[in-house]
C-alpha cells in the first residue's frame, strides 16, 4: 500500500507560485526526507500534508485516501515542530494526552497510552513537570512522545532537531532512526541539513526554488546528481564543480582538460557525452574522496594521476583534506593521513574519474551518461 | 561592582524623591487623619494636625447611615452597586477582549485589519460623545437607570482597551503551538481555553487592573445611566458631599472618599507589580 501520494501539487499566494508541480510516491514504511535551502518550498509542502495549509492545486492521498479537503485532525498524521510547540500550561502527561482527550479516549485509557509512550522515550520521571521546566532535548522527546501517542498512519517532522545543540542533535537522529525502525510508520521529514538526510532516510527529494530537483535513494543522490544544485548541496564537503573543455579522443571515447597552477591536467573520462559538446567548456564534479592521494602510480589501480600543488590542509580526524587549485577554483581533495603533506608542496594525486559527473556548464543539468 | 559613594548629587537625588513622594502623599495624609478625628477638631483648623481624640464614628457613619438618596442609608448600598457593576463590566469586557484579541491574530479572516483598526478607534471616542446615543440604546432596552444598563455601557467601552492589550499580546503567540493543537484536533473554543488563555495570565492581570480601576473611577456614566437605587459609588459619594443637612460633616465625607477609594488601592497592591510587568512584556514582544 502507498504511504503517500503528492500528485501534481501545486501552491501559490495570489500571484506568487511558491510549488509547482510536485510529484511524490513512497510506500508504507519510508522515511521521506524533504530537504533544501531555507525558501525552497519544503516546509510548505509538509504543511499541506498535514492539513495546515490549503491545496492549490493537485492531489494529496494517505493511505490511498484524498486528503485535500479534510481537517489536520481527520488526516490520521501526527506532527514534530521545530519549537516543539509544547502546551506551555499543561504538564508533559496532559501535553502527550492532549490528542486523545481530544477526541474523547476515556482517562485510564488516556494514561495507560501515556505511560506506555513515555517508556519508550524514557522520560516517566518527567510527566508531571511543565515544558519550562524542561531542557531542550527532554522537550524534543516530549513533542515527540505527543505524535507518537496518536499512532497515526503518516508522522509528519518539521526541522525537528534544528534548536538543539549539535551533540544532541546527532543522539536524537540516532534515536529518530531506531524508532523508525521499531514502529516502521511512514515519516515525512523536512530538514536543511544534509548529513541528516543522508543518515535518516530511505528517500530523498531534494528541492529548491519551489521544484524537485531530483528524489531517489540517498546513494542514487549522492552518487548520481541530477543537476549542480543536487551536487554542491549534498554531501559534507560538497563536490567540487569545475570547469573544464571536453573533447572527443581521437580513437573513440572522451576527455576533458582542466587548469592546474600554469598547466593543463588532461584526464580521459570513461562515460558518453553529447557530441554538441566536442571542444566546448563543461562543468566537471569530483567528490572529495575521489581526488585522492595515492602513495606512487601503482597504486591507482588504472586512474589518471597527477602531481599537484596542495595550497592548504584541513585536518578534521579521521580525514585530511586539502586544497588545490583546479580549473581556477579552488577543490578540495583527500589526502593520505600517514604521509604529511606540507601547504605549499606537492603531491600525486588519482583522479577517480569513473565516478565523476560531467554537467552542462549554462544548463547546469548531467549531460553524461554510463559508457 | 564597585560601591556607589555619597556624593552631593545623590543627596539632591534622594532629597527630590522624598520630596515629591511627599507630596503625592499629602492628600492621602489629609484625608485619613481627618476621617478619624470628631467634626468640631476640623471645625477648629486643625486640618493638618492628628486627631486628638480618635474616633471611627465617621466612618460608620459614612458607610451605614449617611444621606445620600432619599433614606439614609450610608454608603454601603453604593458599594454594592459598584462592586457588582464593576466586576461584571470587568470579567465581561476581559473574556470578550480576550477572545477578540485571539481571532484577530490567530484566526484571521479577510478584513480583520479593518476590524482591528475599527474596534482601536472606540478607544480613541470620548465618553460626552456617545452619552446621548448611549441613553437612547439604554431607554430601548428597558435598562434606563439599572446596575446591567451600567454594566453593558462600560463592558461596550472597555471592549476596545481590552482588545488592544490581547490583541498584541497574542500577536507575540507562538504560531506552531496553534498549528499543533489543530493536528492534535483541538478546535477554535478549545484551543482558546485550555491553551491560550491560561498562558494569558499577565495580560488579563494589566486588563484587569485596567478595566477596573477606570470603571470603579467611573463618574460621567454612573451619574448620566443611574437612578436612585442603582447610584455607583462615586455618585453615591458625590451626593453625601454635597446634600448634606446643615453643617458640612468634613470628616464623614473623608471617610467616605478613602472607603471608595479603598478597592483599587486592593487591587494596585496586590497587582501592582504584574502591571507593570505585564506591560512590558506585551510591549517588547509585540
Amino acid at each position: 500500500m502507498s504511504g503517500l501520494t503528492i500528485r501534481d501539487v501545486s501552491k501559490s499566494y495570489g500571484s506568487l507560485t511558491v510549488l509547482s508541480g510536485i510529484d511524490i510516491e513512497i510506500d508504507e514504511g519510508d522515511f521521506l526526507v524533504l530537504v533544501g535551502p531555507s525558501g525552497c518550498g519544503k516546509s510548505t509542502l509538509l504543511n499541506m500534508v498535514a492539513g495546515l495549509e490549503d491545496i492549490t492545486q493537485g492531489e494529496i492521498l494517505i493511505g490511498g485516501r484524498v486528503v485535500n479537503d479534510l481537517e489536520p485532525s481527520e488526516r490520521d498524521i501526527a506532527m514534530v515542530f521545530q519549537s516543539y510547540a509544547l502546551y506551555p500550561t499543561m504538564s508533559v502527561a496532559a501535553n502527550i494526552g492532549f490528542a486523545l482527550e481530544v477526541r474523547g479516549v476515556p482517562k485510564a485509557e488516556r494514561a495507560r497510552a501515556v505511560a506506555e509512550v513515555a517508556g519508550l522515550l524514557k522520560i516517566e520521571h518527567l510527566l508531571d513537570r511543565k515544558p519550562g521546566q524542561l531542557s531542550g532535548g527532554q522537550r524534543q522527546r516530549v513533542a515527540m512522545g505527543r505524535a507518537l501517542v496518536r499512532d497515526p498512519q503518516l508522522f509528519l517532522f518539521d526541522e525537528p532537531l534544528s534548536n538543539l545543540d549539535a551533540k544532541l542533535r546527532v543522539d536524537m537522529r540516532t534515536e529518530i532512526k531506531s524508532l523508525h525502525r521499531k514502529t516502521g510508520k511512514t515519516i515525512v521529514y523536512v530538514t536543511h541539513d544534509q548529513v541528516e538526510a543522508m543518515t535518516l532516510a530511505t528517500r530523498i527529494c531534494v528541492m529548491e526554488g519551489g521544484h524537485i530537483q531530483q528524489q531517489g535513494t540517498p546513494e542514487e543522490i549522492y552518487g548520481n546528481p541530477a543537476n549542480t544544485f543536487v551536487a554542491g548541496f549534498m554531501g559534507s564537503p560538497p563536490m567540487n564543480l569545475l570547469p573544464a573543455r571536453a573533447e572527443r579522443k581521437a580513437g573513440g571515447g572522451w576527455m576533458v582538460s582542466l587548469s592546474h597552477q600554469s598547466r593543463e591536467l588532461v584526464l580521459p573520462v570513461p562515460h558518453c557525452l553529447p557530441p554538441g559538446v566536442d571542444g566546448r567548456t563543461v562543468t566537471i564534479g569530483f567528490r572529495p574522496e575521489h581526488i585522492c592521494q595515492v602513495a606512487s602510480e601503482a597504486d591507482a589501480a588504472g586512474a589518471p594521476v597527477a602531481t599537484c600543488r596542495i595550497e592548504l590542509t584541513e585536518p578534521t580526524g579521521p580525514d585530511l583534506f586539502g586544497i588545490l587549485d583546479l580549473g581556477g577554483r579552488e577543490a578540495v581533495c583527500k589526502l593520505l593521513l600517514d604521509v604529511s603533506v606540507q601547504a605549499g608542496s606537492d603531491a600525486l594525486m588519482r583522479f577517480d574519474v569513473a565516478r565523476s559527473c560531467v554537467f552542462d556548464a549554462e544548463r547546469s543539468v548531467r549531460i553524461d551518461t554510463s559508457g | 561592582m564597585a560601591r556607589r559613594r555619597r556624593t552631593p548629587e545623590r543627596v539632591a537625588l534622594y532629597f527630590t524623591l522624598a520630596l515629591f513622594a511627599f507630596l503625592f502623599l499629602l492628600p492621602m495624609y489629609v484625608l485619613l487623619v481627618n476621617s478619624v478625628k470628631p467634626l468640631s477638631e476640623i471645625q477648629a483648623g486643625g486640618m493638618m494636625a492628628l486627631p486628638q481624640e480618635w474616633t471611627l464614628e465617621p466612618w460608620r457613619l459614612a458607610w451605614s447611615t449617611a444621606q445620600i438618596g432619599v433614606d439614609a442609608t450610608g454608603l454601603r448600598p453604593y458599594f454594592t452597586n459598584s462592586l457588582i457593576m464593576t466586576v461584571s463590566a470587568v470579567a465581561l469586557s476581559t473574556i470578550i477582549g480576550a477572545m477578540n484579541g485571539y481571532v484577530l491574530t490567530q484566526w484571521t479572516f479577510p478584513g480583520h485589519r479593518v476590524v482591528f483598526l475599527l474596534l482601536l478607534g472606540t478607544v480613541f471616542i470620548p465618553y460626552q460623545t456617545v452619552l446621548i446615543p448611549m441613553a437612547r440604546m439604554l431607554g430601548a432596552l428597558n435598562m434606563a437607570g439599572t446596575v446591567p444598563g451600567l454594566v453593558l455601557v462600560h463592558t461596550l467601552y472597555g471592549i476596545g482597551f481590552t482588545t488592544l492589550f490581547y490583541r498584541n499580546f497574542y500577536a507575540a503567540f507562538p504560531p506552531e503551538l496553534m498549528r499543533a493543537a489543530r493536528v492534535d484536533g483541538a478546535g477554535l473554543f478549545r484551543i482558546f481555553f485550555r491553551i491560550v488563555l491560561p498562558a494569558s495570565v499577565p495580560i488579563t492581570i494589566v486588563s484587569v487592573i485596567w478595566q477596573f480601576t477606570s470603571i470603579w473611577n467611573d463618574f460621567l456614566f454612573g451619574v448620566s445611566f443611574s437612578d436612585f437605587d442603582s447610584y455607583p459609588m462615586t455618585v453615591a459619594l458625590n451626593n453625601l458631599v454635597n446634600t448634606s443637612t446643615g453643617v458640612a460633616e468634613y470628616n464623614v465625607h473623608f471617610a467616605g472618599a478613602f472607603i471608595a477609594a479603598i478597592p483599587t488601592l486592593v487591587i494596585y497592591l496586590f497587582a501592582g507589580k504584574f502591571f507593570v510587568r505585564g506591560l512590558m512584556a506585551g510591549s517588547v514582544k509585540g
